[in-house]
């Protein structure tokens, strides 16, 4: 899989709180949960954002709460990858489990700015700033969870056991 | 190569001899957990996956502490869906209000976890059960969907960091203090996908209220979980109420820490986190009388028990809460509500001016029950102090010990204790 976008940027330890704040918990539908994405931390990304931008941080990317509407806000905003130095391991593991695409890349993280196109092959783990021409490296997804990726989730993933 | 604790339980769950840091497993779960904000989320799943029923009816607790009692009519009917659900599976765990705790001070109170238990929540401070010797670990709602349906989870083997605790606390320091001063020193991605596994000769004197405050707050250093040994203080806690197999795990003398961390518990003092993260840690003697506040909380999963009730009281005992501060108590289960009540602490909170709530998470998450407007502070005694987190995005948070809360709440200012 590919990915192509316009990029987000953002600082260290963005939590869970910020992307989503617990005041629109109270709902579980996508859409309404990606209208009040990331807005105690950037007002404007929900006017900003298109299908297919990315979303670049530095370290411990979804600190905090373990609300899966976090990555799901993000991925209904239209965001298709998260770039990251390191994540927190909930927000990881819920990124996988809801089919958001995640990749950790310390350089890339520190590197990419705000605006940059960047592509993503999630196959490779090669993360491309078109507009600076530097290519990163990043570990793609282990043979475990590409699994549950490529099944669409985990419950898919787990539907055969059922 | 030995074990540590977390990755003996996690073998023993997996069926396997033996596993190692990075390892993938399933792994058999005890208990899983979900509340009102997260259970609806794996209602839905649960049911778009095509699963017909639970894995174990005995071994699922839904807890609606967070919007509850219900804030407005979305949160009523995100608790009537999981209580649907409940009463569709007969579900043998549901808590709703009445009935209803902070969830993670009212699982262990009723005896649903314990040591040697592997459990997962979908809630971050799950890993509070590490306190009892369990493995215990905060997950998403796709996760707790999965887990009621088939009774497994998947996990990374995670490694460890030791915590070496030695010596014993002064007055007015507490296993609060003790949490807060680690993630200081380690920050708040110092554990990140690891174990914090307390031992030493300063466990033994540590309450179980302290364990469960320290266990609780372990997911702020990122940590996948944090657990403690199981011995006398443990076995007083649990016998009687925790209605399984005590199963006691101990790390092997050879077991791999990929680092080590030392506190003497005597040069402990009390700690405060400023905002906006639990690592901006300063102590009491830094910050003393310095910092203005608008409302006290005094509660939460984190100190929302007994000994939390009972310091909130000492430190109150005849004097009034500040003129211009809101100090909202609010005892984290029925059973601690009663406990409160019958010794005489509610009579100590009204009469000193202070608000007292049923249970509920409710200003924690500024969810309702408490909520900031621009420009104001709060000492609270729960576990975060991001950005927007009890309200509006311009508020503060300052996370501190019951008895400094209770002390803050004397002052208008972040107070030591031992001033007053």
């Amino acid at each position: 899989m590919v990915v192509q976008g316009k990029v987000h940027k953002y600082g260290d330890n963005v939590d869970t709180d910020v992307i989503i704040p617990a005041r629109y918990l109270n709902t579980s539908n996508h859409q309404e949960l990606a209208a009040h994405c990331m807005e105690d931390i950037d007002k404007d990304f929900v006017k900003r954002v298109q299908p297919g931008d990315i979303i670049v941080a530095n370290k411990n990317f979804g600190c905090g709460s373990s609300r899966e509407h976090a990555p799901i806000a993000i991925k209904a905003s239209g965001i298709s990858c998260v770039i990251a130095s390191t994540f927190a391991r909930i927000f990881y593991r819920n990124a996988i489990n809801i089919g958001l695409a995640i990749l950790e890349c310390d350089e890339a993280a520190k590197d990419i700015q705000a605006g940059d196109e960047v592509k993503v092959d999630f196959d490779t783990g090669v993360i491309e700033n078109l507009t600076t021409g530097k290519k990163y490296q990043a570990e793609p997804f282990p043979p475990f969870i590409q699994n549950i990726i490529e099944k669409g989730g985990l419950l898919n993933a787990i539907n055969n056991r059922l | 190569m030995g074990m540590t604790m977390t990755q003996k339980i996690l073998a023993a769950h997996a069926g396997l001899p033996e596993v190692k840091a990075g390892q993938l497993i399933v792994a058999k779960l005890d208990l899983c957990l979900g509340n009102d904000i997260t259970a609806p989320v794996a209602v839905n799943e649960f049911e778009r996956c095509g699963a017909c029923k639970v894995f174990d009816k005995s071994r699922i607790a839904l807890v609606m502490d967070h919007f509850t009692p219900n804030k407005d009519i979305k949160a009523a009917e995100q608790v009537k869906r999981v209580r649907e659900f409940a009463n569709k599976f007969d579900i043998d765990n549901y808590f709703d209000v009445g009935r209803m705790g902070v969830e993670h001070a009212v699982l262990p109170e009723q005896g649903l976890v314990g040591p040697g238990d592997c459990v997962i929540g979908a809630d971050s401070h799950t890993c509070t059960y590490g306190a009892l010797g369990a493995f215990s670990t905060g997950v998403g709602s796709t996760d707790l969907a999965a887990a009621m349906a088939t009774g497994t989870a998947w996990f990374k083997v995670p490694s460890a960091i030791k915590v070496e605790l030695t010596g014993k606390l002064s007055k007015y320091v507490t296993g609060k203090d003790v949490v807060l001063h680690l993630i200081g020193m380690i920050g708040v991605d110092g554990a990140l996908y690891k174990s914090l596994e307390f031992t030493g000769d300063g466990v033994a004197a540590l309450s179980m209220d302290d364990r469960l405050c320290i266990a609780n707050m372990a997911i702020e250093a990122g940590a996948k979980n944090g657990i403690f040994p199981v011995d006398d203080v443990t076995l007083a806690y649990v016998n009687g109420r925790f209605k399984r197999e005590v199963r006691i795990f101990e790390a092997d003398p050879d077991a791999e820490y990929e680092s080590v961390v030392k506190i003497d518990l005597s040069e402990l003092r009390p700690t405060v986190a400023f905002p906006h993260l639990p690592e901006n840690t300063k102590t009491i003697d830094e910050c003393n009388g310095q910092v203005k506040i608008d409302q006290v909380v005094i509660g939460s999963c984190t100190n929302g028990r007994m000994e939390d009730m009972r310091a909130a009281a000492e430190i109150l005992k005849g004097r009034k809460v500040a003129k211009g501060v809101r100090c909202i108590i609010i005892p984290a289960t029925q059973q601690i509500w009663l406990d409160s009540m019958r010794e005489g602490l509610f009579d100590i909170f009204i009469e000193a001016g202070a608000a007292v709530s049923t249970p509920t998470c409710g200003p924690c998450l500024g969810g309702h029950m408490g909520i900031l407007a621009a420009g104001e502070r709060a000492v609270s005694t729960t576990n975060r102090n991001f950005v927007g987190r009890m309200g509006h995005v311009e508020s503060e948070v300052y996370l501190a010990s019951p008895y400094v809360a209770a002390a803050s709440a004397v002052t208008g200012y972040i107070t030591d204790p031992a001033t007053l």
